[in-house]
């Protein structure tokens, strides 16, 4: 099982190719404020890239232990999958995840949360972001 | 916007106050940019009155399909040019096409004249006239650390500001789109000025369901497979455009020294490969770009005694090398970033300036003005004269650089010296002297860019020089190139969106055009920005062309003023042509 993990953002253009992707294939949308992932600057563009995006919590998996209805379950590999059936979309997730990765999609007000699908790794041009084996 | 049958426009009158959001349905016809951008040009502006008076519009516009395929990225500017008095028209990356698609809005209409010192702030349906008269005066790169901390929207934000020069109307004053990129030709960030605008701040979070994903994404994966695995992009990603610098110095067709000589001696000094080796820290890209096209380049300045140094990024590209390097006489890559950083926190356009720099050393040397007006001994090759020459002309020093911020044509006319004024129709040139298509299509070119029809590509590309074949290529390239602009795709990727990319685009997207559609499209859009030009009083006939093109040799030998004429008028005929047509 794999996690994602952003490795390389020195190299970082910020195209954005993943946020487009992230949005499109797992929420079907165009707009990158449905990504999983977001790239952000620190100081504008002159500052570098980091990508706000699921780090993967194994053991201690502070959105998990934040949701009330257990709608956020732990995936093997680290990070969580999202029942959508059990959320109530209380938005505790949001506030407990301490890197802030987890977003709420006021169209569907049910959290937005990184499955670790990679596909924002297929379409990084410079492979800043990866796909690894869990501990790789 | 995308999906839907209606235009959104954003009109902000700065005079009133007033903001008003019209949902057009009228406007499908241009498909969107530069055709949606021209037809509002055409029912705001004001041709009886001048470029810079307050009624005169501003305006921005996106394509139908921007932010969700690769490389089509790009905003339209379009305007009544301060610098040629005709059509002005500029296009910028950065993240405004994202920016503005996410707030909700295919074009902004900006008309009148603030009050006082304003920035404006779009954040979606929610749009202000705030208080700038703090940041009035400041350098472009200060206004945006400061907007940047107190507007809202980091990550999915824009923010266009204009630096000193804007505010003091030189005629060529460009805006800055973050941080790297700029509408820069023809003057935009003059008419910024004259509307007390110091910047403008877009963002919003507008979502937009796909409505087929297969589909859609089918032809985004194709395409952006194609900008990644194949070599179509490579060199504007790996050199960047400074990979030209030395090839077109060897072809003999790289103005230097006021183009009194078509090559660089020095050329290899300031070359796509020593600017990598030397200075390339990273690479950026446009939102929505994998290509990564924008180099930074770093250098540092010793400022005081011992080890105090300041280190200073800005971005580098073929056309600046050109102008703020060999026009100049300029050997050092490390100088030549200096001379940019100067017209990078003044906010003028890297072309004009080089070219106006240019024409004033040469009237020194004449003796068509002296020292007491330059206030510096301007020469080629001194850098430290000419970083103090770019302030001086962006503070409209004296009578002298007061004159030339009205451009260098005016500038030429006014002292003498229209001969070496490297201007077409008003509008400082490219680096190029290739030959015979250039010459022509910088003059009859909507914008007299090298953009507009690529003429230096076609002298590179007609093995045999045929008059007629090279202006049947001009007049077609620019025709398709209104399509391209229409839709605002990255002029780079115009080998990538053929036809048949375009329409899949397109149609994944709900837009069921066929080809034969397009190009009426493209011969619509080409129609009203000659009938624009020709409102606003031109007449690629009428354009004087100084004799410095016709006195240094080209890459293809000396150019005959004879031989232009005809070009011109054929093309002309070309014009009239497409105007009679039933579109």
């Amino acid at each position: 099982m794999k996690v994602l993990r952003a490795i390389e953002m020195n190299r970082c253009i910020g195209c954005f190719s993943c946020m487009i992707t992230c949005a499109a294939v797992n929420q079907q949308d165009h707009s990158i404020m449905k990504s999983a992932i977001r790239i952000k600057t620190s100081g504008g563009l002159t500052g570098k890239f980091i990508a706000i995006v699921c780090q993967a919590c194994k053991d201690d998996v502070p959105c998990a232990e934040a949701c009330p209805t257990g709608a956020l379950v732990k995936r093997q590999a680290g990070g969580v999958l999202l029942d959508k059936e059990k959320c109530v979309g209380c938005e505790r997730c949001v506030a407990a995840c301490t890197v802030d990765a987890i977003y709420f999609d006021l169209d569907t007000k049910r959290p937005i949360v990184c499955k670790h699908c990679g596909v924002c790794a297929r379409f990084c041009p410079h492979g800043c972001l990866r796909l690894l084996e869990e501990g790789q | 916007m995308l999906y839907e049958k209606a235009t959104k426009v954003l009109y902000i009158d700065l005079a009133t106050g007033k903001i008003e959001i019209k949902q057009r349905t009228d406007l499908a016809i241009y498909l969107g940019g530069v055709g949606l951008a021209s037809k509002l040009l055409d029912e705001t502006m004001r041709q009886e009155l001048p470029p810079l008076a307050p009624e005169q519009p501003m305006v921005l516009a996106i394509g139908a399909i921007s932010g969700i395929y690769p490389l089509i990225t790009k905003t339209v500017a379009m305007f009544i040019s301060p610098l040629t008095g005709e059509l002005g028209e500029s296009y910028a990356g950065g993240r405004l096409a994202l920016a503005l698609s996410m707030a909700g809005y295919d074009a902004i209409v900006i008309r009148g004249k603030a009050s006082r010192p304003s920035y404006i702030a779009i954040d979606g349906g929610n749009v202000e006239i705030k208080d700038a008269r703090p940041i009035w005066g400041m350098d472009s790169d200060v206004v945006g650390q400061f907007l940047r901390d107190s507007e809202e929207g980091s990550g999915k934000r824009s923010i266009l500001r204009i630096g000193p020069a804007g505010e003091k109307m030189v005629k060529f004053a460009s805006v800055c789109v973050d941080t790297y990129r700029h509408f820069g030709r023809l003057g935009l960030g003059a008419l910024m000025g004259s509307k007390l605008v110091k910047a403008i701040t877009v963002t919003g979070d507008k979502t937009t369901e796909i409505k087929n994903f297969k589909e859609y994404f089918r032809a985004y994966q194709t395409i952006f497979k194609s900008v990644t695995e194949t070599d179509l992009m490579a060199k504007y990603h790996d050199l960047g455009t400074s990979i030209n610098v030395e090839s077109i110095s060897a072809l003999g067709a790289l103005p230097t020294k006021n183009l009194t000589a078509n090559h660089f001696d020095n050329a290899e000094q300031i070359s796509g490969e020593a600017f990598a080796e030397e200075n390339l820290v990273r690479k950026l890209a446009c939102t929505g770009c994998p290509v990564g096209c924008i180099h930074i380049g770093q250098f540092r300045r010793k400022f005081d005694d011992g080890y105090d140094y300041e280190s200073v990024s800005v971005a580098y590209d073929y056309e600046l090398i050109y102008s703020l390097g060999a026009l100049l006489g300029i050997s050092k890559t490390d100088e030549v970033l200096q001379l940019i950083e100067a017209v990078e926190k003044t906010g003028m356009d890297a072309i004009s300036a080089g070219v106006a720099l240019a024409w004033a050393t040469e009237s020194l040397i004449q003796g068509i003005v002296t020292e007491a007006e330059t206030l510096l001994p301007l020469s080629y090759g001194n850098t430290e004269n000419y970083y103090q020459a770019i302030l001086y002309l962006s503070a409209r020093k004296n009578a002298f650089y007061q004159a030339l911020g009205e451009g260098t044509r005016f500038a030429g006319a006014k002292f003498g010296g229209e001969g070496f004024a490297l201007q077409v129709a008003g509008n400082e040139i490219p680096g190029y002297h290739t030959g015979y298509a250039n010459l022509v299509g910088l003059t009859v070119g909507a914008r007299h860019s090298h953009l507009c029809n690529a003429g230096y590509a076609v002298d590179q590309s007609l093995k045999t020089f045929d008059e007629n074949k090279a202006v049947n290529t001009l007049f077609d390239e620019e025709l398709e190139r209104c399509l391209l602009n229409s839709l605002v795709i990255c002029l780079f990727a115009r080998k990538l969106y053929t036809r048949e990319t375009v329409l899949k685009a397109l149609n994944a997207t709900g837009y069921l055009l066929t080809d034969d559609e397009l190009t009426t499209i493209a011969k619509r859009i080409y129609s009203m920005k000659l009938r624009l030009k020709e409102k606003l009083g031109f007449d690629p006939r009428q354009v004087e062309l100084p004799q410095r093109f016709f006195k240094t040799p080209s890459m293809n030998g000396l150019l005959e003023s004879s031989i232009v004429e005809r070009m011109i008028n054929r093309y002309a005929e070309k014009c009239s042509e497409l105007l009679a047509e039933k579109i």
